[in-house]
């Protein structure tokens, strides 16, 4: 991770709400095979509700941002407001036609509708080939 | 006050530590300027990216260059 942590490109922070359930995994999965991919850069949601500088900040000077939220509870949203961060792109898992359940053994098709979703989202037509994503440490934008 | 500027060292994090420099100097504040240059010492302020401005531990900005004015508010806050 800390080989990419500074990479200029990619820049959009993907905030996933990680919740209990498959589609929060789902949203969690989606954002670490995008980050993968180079489509931008997982970041601690955690964080931001933890009230943390770093992560407050970051959030609210990032240009471009998608937030994925599970279902429509809606944690990852009302995390942002509550930290007063501008909600950016956001998708909701279930919004794709994905059932919430406790089951935790995520499917590949299930996985690759959520990146499709945040991909459509963002306006972006495929994700940047992994290999496209800087090696180095260097600064933001 | 303390103030660290991250950022492994490119031009953008040269230029924050000239405007915050600058902005020390003008507001007349007494304040201990640190670089933070290492790449975990900077993963752990918890940023996104840099340079990044830290006033007495509080994250003021990550990701681009502050304006002096903005620099010179939070410093006399």
């Amino acid at each position: 991770m800390v080989q990419n942590f500074f990479a200029p490109q990619s820049n959009v922070m993907i905030l996933a709400c990680s919740g209990g359930s498959n589609v929060g995994q789902l949203s969690n999965q989606a954002a670490i095979e995008l980050t993968q991919e180079g489509l931008g850069k997982m970041f601690c949601l955690a964080g931001i509700g933890g009230n943390l500088s770093g992560f407050v900040q970051s959030a609210k000077d990032i240009d471009q941002m998608v937030a994925i939220d599970g279902c429509k509870v809606g944690c990852a949203k009302a995390i942002l407001e509550q930290a007063g961060v501008p909600l950016q792109e956001y998708v909701v898992v279930t919004d794709s036609g994905i059932e919430k359940d406790k089951n935790f053994s995520l499917k590949a098709e299930e996985i690759a509708k959520v990146k499709s979703a945040v991909l459509d989202a963002c306006g972006t037509g495929a994700p940047v080939a992994a290999d496209q994503t800087s090696k180095t440490i260097g600064c933001c934008g | 006050m303390e103030i660290k500027i991250l950022g492994p060292g490119c031009p953008k994090c040269e230029q924050t530590s000239k405007i915050v420099a600058e902005a020390v100097s003008e507001t007349g504040v007494e304040a201990n300027v640190e670089k933070v240059t290492g790449v975990m010492d900077i993963a752990g302020y918890g940023v996104f990216g840099t340079p990044a401005v830290v006033i007495d531990g509080d994250v003021k900005c990550v990701g681009k260059i502050p304006k002096k004015e903005d620099v010179k508010s939070w410093l006399t806050k």
